[in-house]
């Protein structure tokens, strides 16, 4: 009894412990970003591996899930008559819930291990601490560019993504199974609203970013500097980044749609 | 004899522990303008921990650590990093970053601290390749060189900003003869030529008597023997004894410390 009570006590002094160092660390982290004005073509290039490198996963799974979602909807929607209305229901769900929400998962399989991976390694090969024997900062130099390339890059993957889901479900829905093509369009322009919908999946999709690469990168910058070290901590970035998606998205959910 | 003008390190009374292994114990230590230092010991010792103690990496538990006239451990951030401008440290393993070619590699430290045009950053590394011999590997990259390659890359990089010191972190370590002999040369060559001042830790007994003008030998957290090669190798310590001459047992044992043979044998029985 007394036994399970330390193990549950050390566990959340761990957890509180690390939430800390990766609190303190995020806000180094945002000390460097002014500097990165003078260095943009660093952020460029992490743009690029973060960002563009993701666009053929995104692109393929945004089509999957619209035309996924095209069939399903339509044949719900033909029993009650109700087929005028797959453009709004394809994009609101997509806009809403699926883009900011698969567009993260993804992106933290896809470009968060890489960054966790990436980082660790250079820690692993003493590439940051010769770094820093040489007068600079990695943490303003290689984790900041990073951050904010991946703040950048996550809305508009998930803009991306919607888009693409909401061409993919116009195929199924139109182009197979035969909806009105004006009425897809049409009901969709007049039900999906900028403010609480565009506006709100857009916010849902920059707090993602800003989870996701934060974890990714301190768990890289935190890794034990072993191969073992850094293939544990690319594991913890996509598992901890996934479930803070799914609890954060509930949470933001509940407060912009909750009423 | 000296003052304290001519000692760039200067090291008094350190003290450094990693939880409750004790690292250094009350360590005195100088190493002086000009010449070749080597600091000598087995594995394990922390020669590697006093160099990070030096570039300010550690902080001393006690003691403390001068650099060109700087108590390291009571620098702020900004005039630590000023410090480490003119500190070259070459890490074992080179530590090149992996994404850059060799050029890159070697122009990091003049891009990031200098505002100098490109062209006359094209030449400065060009000269520091050609101080090791490299100048034609420059579009390598580091995963296509050798570990003795690698090494040579990563002391034209240290050497890019013209410090005033440059350490070295175990230089020979895993090199063939031909290689070793041009880390030697190189080391000495640059220290006297460029009027360096040269901090080398190994324990590669041959190769440090022949290149270093001063040897401390450290272990179990104390300096056991200092002098000029030649003087240390007629020392009367047991310690520095065995280390020079390499015999497998004598003050640091061949065995891990354990019970009696016959007693561990017998209660394993049960």
């Amino acid at each position: 009894m007394i036994r399970t009570l330390r193990y549950l006590g050390r566990l959340g002094l761990a957890f509180v412990q690390r939430t800390g160092r990766a609190t303190l660390f995020v806000f180094r982290v945002f000390a460097g970003v002014p500097a990165l004005v003078v260095h943009f073509d660093l952020i460029v290039a992490q743009l690029y591996s973060v960002g563009v490198l993701s666009l053929v996963i995104i692109l393929v799974s945004g089509l999957n899930v619209g035309m996924v979602l095209g069939l399903q909807m339509y044949n719900t929607l033909v029993t009650f008559g109700a087929t005028a209305s797959l453009g709004p229901v394809i994009a609101l769900s997509l806009v809403r819930e699926l883009g900011p929400v698969v567009a993260a998962l993804l992106y933290a399989g896809r470009a968060g291990s890489a960054l966790t991976a990436e980082i660790g390694l250079m820690k692993a090969t003493e590439q940051l601490s010769g770094m820093e024997m040489m007068a600079v900062d990695p943490v303003r130099r290689i984790v900041a560019p990073r951050l904010i390339a991946g703040i950048i890059s996550m809305p508009l993957l998930a803009a991306i993504f919607s888009a693409v889901g909401i061409l993919g479900g116009y195929f199924v829905g139109v182009g197979l199974l035969g909806v009105d093509d004006g009425a897809f369009w049409s009901q969709m322009q007049s039900r999906v609203k900028w403010r609480e919908d565009i506006v709100n999946g857009i916010i849902k999709s920059v707090v993602f970013g800003v989870i996701v690469t934060w974890i990714a990168v301190f768990e890289g910058y935190d890794a034990a500097p072993t191969t073992e070290g850094v293939s544990r901590a690319t594991t913890r970035t996509v598992v901890y980044a996934s479930l803070f998606v799914l609890g954060i998205d509930f949470v933001l959910t509940a407060l912009m749609f909750g009423d | 004899m000296t003052n304290d003008q001519d000692k760039i390190v200067r090291i008094r009374h350190l003290s450094f522990r990693f939880g409750d292994r004790i690292i250094f114990d009350d360590v005195d230590l100088d190493i002086m303008r000009g010449k070749v230092t080597a600091i000598m010991g087995p594995s394990g010792t922390g020669k590697t921990t006093l160099l990070r103690l030096i570039g300010g990496q550690l902080r001393a538990d006690a003691g403390e650590v001068v650099v060109d006239g700087k108590e390291v451990g009571k620098l702020r951030r900004r005039e630590l990093f000023e410090l480490r401008k003119r500190i070259g440290l070459l890490f074992q393993t080179g530590a090149l970053f992996t994404a850059l070619n060799v050029f890159d590699n070697v122009a990091f430290p003049l891009r990031e601290h200098t505002r100098l045009p490109p062209a006359l950053i094209r030449h400065l590394v060009l000269l520091k390749l050609q101080a090791v011999g490299l100048r034609g590997a420059r579009d390598l990259m580091p995963s296509e060189l050798s570990g003795g390659m690698a090494r040579r890359v990563a002391l034209a990089r240290a050497i890019a900003l013209d410090p005033m010191m440059i350490m070295y972190d175990e230089p020979f370590t895993g090199q063939d003869p031909i290689t070793v002999g041009v880390i030697m040369q190189l080391i000495r060559r640059l220290n006297d030529n460029l009027g360096l001042t040269s901090i080398i830790v190994s324990h590669d007994v041959a190769e440090v008597s022949a290149i270093a003008d001063y040897i401390y030998m450290i272990s179990n957290g104390k300096v056991i023997g200092q002098g000029p090669p030649a003087e240390l190798h007629h020392s009367e310590s047991p310690w520095v004894k065995q280390f020079l001459n390499a015999q497998p047992d004598g003050p640091v044992p061949f065995h891990y410390p354990a019970a009696d043979l016959a007693e561990d044998l017998l209660s394993g029985a049960a």
